[in-house]
């Protein structure tokens, strides 16, 4: 039994659901797929017992569309999947974002490419933060680093979604679904967004309403989307969000998202406790990617180095957020290769040590 | 003393006006909808979801709510929709290629389900926005812009018939297929597709009403000879009739 006020013990992707409950939740469409399946499982389980709706979609095409149709209504939806399922998500999430429908998806990545394998990877950091639908549009990626920040970060999908009529993906990693740790779940914590002023509830007394993401005028798809990217200008100035660990003085910037960025704050402790100076960046928005942030804490550094479980995805970011600050590296392991405290000491030894 | 003959319903646009092609049957069809949801007095409790093809452009001739979907995923949305407001009458707009083709997957398991839903699916056999190519209906012999020589079953494959598969799910409450070539058969049409609709109205369950329509462009016929090859020719292949209706039948 989840109890809501003190701390329990919990796996990342119950307390990922349970979250979603908290949320106000009402709808949750889904495929299974490992990692993540407790996620289903445990939505079947609780939300016939809440009133509220379960459906075992029939694909993830499905089931992201089935998120459409309730996030056009104002009603608060989510999926989950993983990797090739989250490709199949691909198409929808282009189409929500140009007809501003809310949505959460939840993104726990396995190895790849292909069908790959179900070990703990970062490879699809591209997959959701550039992208892989049609055309110009970006949706809002978190990536949580310990389950409690899952948690927290769930709640923050919930509402930025409502807040921006946009989806939002919670993007975590195989380990962070699968472990148990400590959490507090407490309330959720944003007010309730108004959806009164756009949804769909049949044109009664009102003007009709449609949101589709088809548009011929000429020129209309345009304004369209010129609209979305200042969404997204607003949205990089309110909702960016990283954690900086010793950077300040730091010789060595060490960025990282997700699990391996808690390896690597580990390793940075170790570091620091032989006398070299290493930090740790960690965007906790991956979009909003925190640019300007980690630029200024570059250009006091004399080197970056960029960790991940993948060939250098976040990396393309880095860089371009660096942009000649300070030198960029990379080292990483894909398709669930593990990176471990030891292997992070020891890239920070070979440079500072 | 006047005599009102024809009037526009209601839920059409006062300024819309159908952009189909001369003898397309879409606007028919379109119309005997915006009848119906008059005739119910649901308008202000209707969501449309519109599909990818001619169908599409549901909120340029309705006054209604409408969300879009991508190409084959009008019950998905639909399913959200329907599930976040049990109340609503929800029903979708599609044709043979979006629902039959791509969508099949989608339109069994929502019967399947028996989400308490209407789809509307036009069926012209073959995919007309894109120019005419063939689709899952598209007829033995038929040609189309990629079967120019006709469809080789050796090497394309037959026909698939919605309206009995649809009838074979167990979460469908009524299935129809119905034609629009004569006045008679478009008086029949409306008959059955308000049956559709008051199985939703009514709570029982999904609807599934395919109507086999003409589409003169893409067949290269004028209107009157499209309205004979519906009923020479697409009718033997794909049967009118009512092929489930289980306020008709005892204990499912």
């Amino acid at each position: 039994m989840i109890k809501t006020s003190s701390k329990v013990l919990v796996k990342g992707n119950e307390a990922i659901a349970q979250a979603a409950l908290n949320a106000g939740c009402k709808c949750y469409f889904g495929y299974p797929i490992t990692p993540q399946s407790e996620i289903g499982e445990f939505m079947s389980r609780k939300m016939p017992e809440l009133g509220r709706t379960f459906v075992p979609a029939e694909s993830e095409l499905a089931s992201i569309s089935m998120v459409i149709g309730a996030g056009t209504t104002g009603t608060k939806a989510m999926t989950s999947s993983s990797s090739c399922g989250i490709a199949l998500m691909q198409e929808a999430l282009s189409a929500m974002v140009c007809a501003e429908v809310p949505g959460v998806i939840i993104s726990v990545m396995r190895g790849g490419p292909g069908l790959g394998n179900i070990a703990p990877a970062q490879g699809d950091y591209f997959q959701a933060v550039k992208g892989g639908g049609n055309g110009d549009y970006k949706v809002v990626v978190l990536a949580p680093a310990t389950v409690q920040e899952a948690v927290n970060l769930t709640y923050r999908a919930f509402h930025l979604s409502m807040k921006y009529r946009t989806p939002v993906i919670l993007l975590a990693d195989g380990i962070l679904g699968q472990m148990m740790e400590p959490v507090e779940f407490g309330e959720y914590p944003y007010e309730e967004i108004d959806t009164s002023a756009w949804a769909l509830s049949g044109a009664k007394n009102r003007k009709p309403r449609f949101l589709v993401s088809l548009h011929m005028q000429e020129g209309e798809m345009e304004a369209i989307t010129n609209r979305i990217f200042e969404k997204h200008d607003l949205i990089a100035k309110n909702e960016t969000t990283y954690e900086a660990y010793q950077t300040e003085d730091a010789d060595l910037i060490i960025t990282a998202f997700g699990t391996v960025a808690r390896v690597a704050k580990a390793a940075v402790k170790k570091a620091r406790e032989k006398g070299m100076k290493a930090g740790l960046f960690r965007p906790v928005t991956l979009v909003p990617f925190p640019d300007e942030a980690l630029h200024n804490a570059a250009k006091s550094a004399k080197m970056v180095l960029d960790i991940e479980m993948n060939k250098g995805q976040m990396l393309v970011d880095v860089r371009s957020a660096v942009f000649g600050a300070a030198p960029v590296e990379f080292y990483g392991r894909p398709a669930g290769g593990l990176i471990t405290l030891e292997d992070i000491y020891g890239q920070i030894e070979k440079r500072l040590g | 003393m006047e005599t009102l003959v024809y009037k526009k319903p209601e839920c059409l646009k006062k300024d819309g006006k159908f952009t189909f092609c001369p003898g397309c049957g879409h606007g028919v069809v379109l119309r005997m909808i915006a009848e119906l949801i008059d005739e119910f007095g649901i308008q202000g409790d209707t969501i449309a979801i519109s599909s990818v093809g001619c169908s599409i452009f549901l909120e340029k001739f309705y006054d209604l709510d409408v969300a879009g979907a991508s190409h084959g995923r009008s019950p998905s949305v639909a399913t959200g929709i329907k599930r976040s407001l049990p109340g609503k009458f929800v029903f979708t707009y599609q044709g043979d290629g979006d629902a039959l083709t791509i969508g099949l997957n989608e339109t069994i398991h929502t019967a399947s389900r028996g989400e308490k839903i209407t789809t509307i699916c036009i069926n012209n056999t073959n995919f007309g926005m894109t120019g005419g190519q063939a689709s899952a209906t598209t007829l033995v012999g038929q040609v189309t812009k990629t079967t120019p020589t006709g469809r080789n079953p050796e090497y394309v494959g037959y026909p698939i018939h919605a309206a009995e598969m649809v009838a074979k799910c167990d979460g469908a409450a009524f299935v129809a297929r119905v034609s629009i070539c004569s006045p008679a058969s478009i008086k029949k049409a409306k008959e059955i597709l308000k049956k559709a609709f008051e199985m939703q109205i009514k709570g029982i369950g999904y609807s599934f009403v395919e109507v086999l329509a003409t589409c003169p462009t893409n067949w290269g016929m004028s209107p009157v000879d499209s309205m004979k090859h519906i009923k020479d020719d697409i009718e033997k292949v794909h049967p009118t009739g009512i092929f489930k209706d289980i306020t008709q039948t005892e204990a499912r």
